[in-house]
């Protein structure tokens, strides 16, 4: 854990790790589906968004990192929080969206789909896995 | 009615699709065995199983695709696939190759064939010799041919056939075709991938954002603009003194007019493309799509214009079905 | 380990393809396969002269085999693919459709455009009567030794693609009439200004594709010529040549040499003869097909 940049953003890494950690286990054919790709940290750029997110699946790890200061990551996708959403709660096609350039890709683009694909087939609902993780004070 | 047929990629995808009205449900195995082998894509053994129990239990279909050619050594994975989508008791699976055709015909009697637009089979005499040789008993037709084309076949042909009305187009025969194998050494027939994501790059140089595929520039956008995937037969190149999409403009099928037409030419099932595409996209497209063959089968004009914006690059077009495509 | 003329791709005038034909008595190959494969709608301007080269081919010892197109579509396509089964020579199928007119027991011989990947298919196609199998030019050495044992066991001379642009896509569509903006039934047969195929570069000037008519070829010259000992220990039975514009029958001598004594100064040779040409070699090696590896030469 020593690894883990906690200040300034310790307390809510906390959390989003822990919120990452339930999914993992709630949703176990994620990294079934991820396979190779689990291990790639994928870098999410919410452009309407004070912070850049970490996203480590193998590690399951969610970390905010401050904009011009982003760490290492084998791929990035960028876009606003309400293309993030849409893509994440299935109201709108990920494909549709790299087409229409709402979220761009760099990096490995193999990372990214199979991202996608994977958190597609889950069927998310972000509101019930926040509940669910409990807040900072729920248990994991 | 006509039967329409539906991509899932996941799970979630066939539910969405069954929910939304298919008749028959298509996808492959996580592996090499299917043409559209994408990175977390697919269906292990258990997820096969459970979805072919989902649609069922909802009067729906489950076509499983093996339609990649069984590599020379390894042909036991190819076999492998069509035992196991029997044995989760799939209606029927969709082959390309004629040796895995003639495996399943001879170890699998009850198996319902279908043949994979793979197989390129493209007139009465292709689609006559896999009917006889195997006992396919649907052929899903090439992209390369007019609804003309399309008719004079069904006249000369006793097994069904199979169209596709949306989605990705391939400008090129399908099943074909190296171009992805000379980019990037991985293919559609050997490997179920075309212009595979593992080999993509965007980077943005000072010349504008750029699309690479296997280190071939693909596409170049001027700055501010989206850069579209790279596939490479969608790509913008330079002939001469010609710049431009040589092969095909960033388009996609949508032949929802046509449909009368087409059920008019006496095709029995319509395919929706897309296994690489996200469950709201499915359950979008095959709530149009069954809406659209209800009002064929009524007599009621198509529905116009609801899915553009499901389409690469937005724009459409009806690909060979019309004769000036050529 | 022998030598094989494919058919030629592109659109020449009916001088040049009897030009052609008569060089190619004197080179050192066995077999020659002639016949329109890429477009139906040239074969009116030139196919006079296949009887004649035809003729000359045989009167100089080598086996001919006729072709069928690469894709088959109309009814007046169908008809002329019947009508080749019926001239009693062998046929080389292109497409699988051209196989329910070849009378069962009749032995035919399958070109690169048709798929055969693996070992149940070759030997389904020996079943039927193939005796000669062109692999298509994608595989890599793994699965070409493989078919080549089962080619052996079945019955089957199994050849690989040893030189020429690789065929790589057949369309529906005419993308050199699409060039000159015609459709593909007024394309006032265009492709026969580039009769060695029209380049396609990248936008950063990187050579790349060659299209010709319907067909989409590698742009670079796709050459076993670094690979031979490996495709002969793989028991290979033939290399096929395609044909191209300017000293074709010296590049059949090049190969001829290599198969006959050291085959490793044959990737200099060819560099020499053909000194505008990019090579390459992945497909083989299983790679990317433009790959250049084994094949050394100056640039």
């Amino acid at each position: 854990m020593s690894s883990l940049p906690l200040p300034p953003a310790g307390p809510l890494n906390l959390v989003l790790t822990r919120l990452m950690a339930r999914i993992a286990a709630r949703h176990p054919a994620i990294l079934r589906r991820l396979g190779p790709y689990a291990g790639a940290r994928v870098l999410i750029d919410v452009i309407d968004a004070p912070a850049l997110l970490l996203m480590e699946p193998a590690l399951r790890r969610l970390t905010l990192h401050r904009r011009g200061r982003a760490p290492m990551a084998d791929a990035g996708v960028r876009g606003r929080l309400s293309a993030f959403l849409a893509m994440l709660h299935g109201t709108e096609d990920g494909d549709a969206l790299f087409f229409s350039g709402d979220l761009e890709i760099s990096g490995d683009t193999a990372a990214v789909l199979a991202l996608r694909n994977a958190l597609d087939d889950a069927e998310l609902d972000l509101t019930e896995e926040i509940a669910a993780a409990g807040g900072p004070a729920g248990t994991p | 009615m006509m039967e329409l047929v539906c991509p899932a990629g996941t799970p979630a995808a066939l539910r969405a699709a069954v929910d939304a009205g298919a008749h028959a449900v298509y996808c492959g195995f996580a592996d090499e065995t299917n043409a559209r082998n994408f990175p977390g894509l697919n269906f292990s053994r258990d997820e096969m199983a459970e979805g072919i129990a989902h649609a069922h239990a909802r009067g729906a279909k489950v076509l499983v695709a093996i339609n990649t050619f069984p590599r020379a050594g390894d042909q036991q994975i190819w076999h492998r696939a069509v035992n196991d989508a029997a044995g989760a008791g799939a209606d029927a699976v969709i082959l390309a190759d004629i040796g895995l055709l003639a495996h399943a015909a001879e170890r699998h009697p009850g198996l319902r064939l279908h043949l994979s637009v793979q197989a390129a089979a493209a007139n009465p005499d292709a689609i006559n010799l896999y009917a006889g040789a195997f006992g396919v008993r649907r052929v899903v037709l090439p992209r390369v041919l007019t609804v003309a084309e399309i008719a004079a076949i069904n006249r000369e042909v006793e097994v069904e056939t199979e169209v596709f009305v949306f989605g990705g187009l391939c400008v090129m025969a399908e099943g074909r075709c190296s171009l992805s194998s000379y980019a990037t050494g991985l293919s559609p027939n050997m490997n179920g991938v075309c212009s595979p994501a593992s080999h993509v790059a965007y980077a943005d140089t000072g010349a504008g954002p750029e699309a690479r595929l296997g280190g071939f520039l693909i596409h170049r956008t001027p700055r501010g603009a989206p850069v579209p995937y790279p596939t490479l037969c969608k790509g913008c190149f330079r002939s001469g003194d010609q710049t431009g999409h040589i092969f095909e403009d960033p388009v996609s099928l949508d032949a929802t007019q046509l449909i009368p037409a087409l059920q008019k030419a006496g095709v029995r099932a319509l395919k929706i493309e897309g296994r690489q595409r996200s469950r709201a996209y499915v359950a979008q497209v095959v709530r149009t799509f069954r809406a659209a063959v209800e009002a064929a089968e009524r007599g009621a004009p198509m529905p116009e214009g609801l899915l553009s914006k499901l389409t690469e690059g937005q724009a459409a077009t009806t690909g060979a079905y019309a004769k000036t495509w050529r | 380990m022998d030598l094989t003329v494919g058919p030629n791709a592109f659109f020449w005038t009916a001088e040049a393809v009897r030009d052609f034909y008569r060089g190619l008595a004197e080179a050192p190959v066995a077999r020659v396969v002639i016949g329109e494969w890429v477009c139906s709608k040239r074969l009116a301007f030139w196919q006079d002269e296949i009887p004649g080269a035809i003729e000359t081919l045989q009167a100089a010892g080598k086996e001919v085999a006729l072709t069928t197109l690469a894709l088959i579509t109309l009814k007046r396509e169908r008809r002329q693919t019947a009508d080749l089964a019926a001239m009693g020579l062998p046929v080389e199928v292109n497409d699988l459709s051209a196989l329910p007119h070849i009378p069962e027991g009749t032995p035919f011989w399958v070109g690169p455009m048709v798929n055969v990947y693996n070992e149940g298919t070759l030997d389904w196609l020996a079943r039927r009567g193939a005796t000669r199998i062109c692999l298509p030019p994608e595989l890599p050495l793994a699965s070409i030794a493989r078919l080549a044992r089962a080619g052996a066991e079945a019955g089957v001379a199994v050849e690989v693609w040893g030189h020429g642009r690789a065929p790589l896509a057949i369309s529906g569509r005419c993308y050199h009439a699409r060039l000159h903006d015609r459709a593909k039934d007024s394309c006032q047969f265009v492709c026969a200004e580039d009769p060695d195929g029209r380049d396609v570069d990248t936008l950063d000037g990187t050579p790349f594709l060659t299209v010709n008519g319907v067909q989409t070829l590698g742009r670079a010259v796709t050459t076993v010529a670094g690979q031979i000992d490996d495709l002969r220990a793989a028991g290979v039975a033939a290399l096929r040549l395609s044909p191209q514009t300017g000293g074709f029958p010296a590049v059949t001598r090049a190969y001829a040499a290599a198969l006959a004594g050291d085959p490793a100064d044959l990737p200099a040779t060819l560099a020499r003869l053909m000194p505008d040409a990019q090579f390459a070699d992945g497909f083989v090696a299983g790679r990317p097909g433009a790959d250049r590896l084994a094949m050394r030469g100056p640039g």
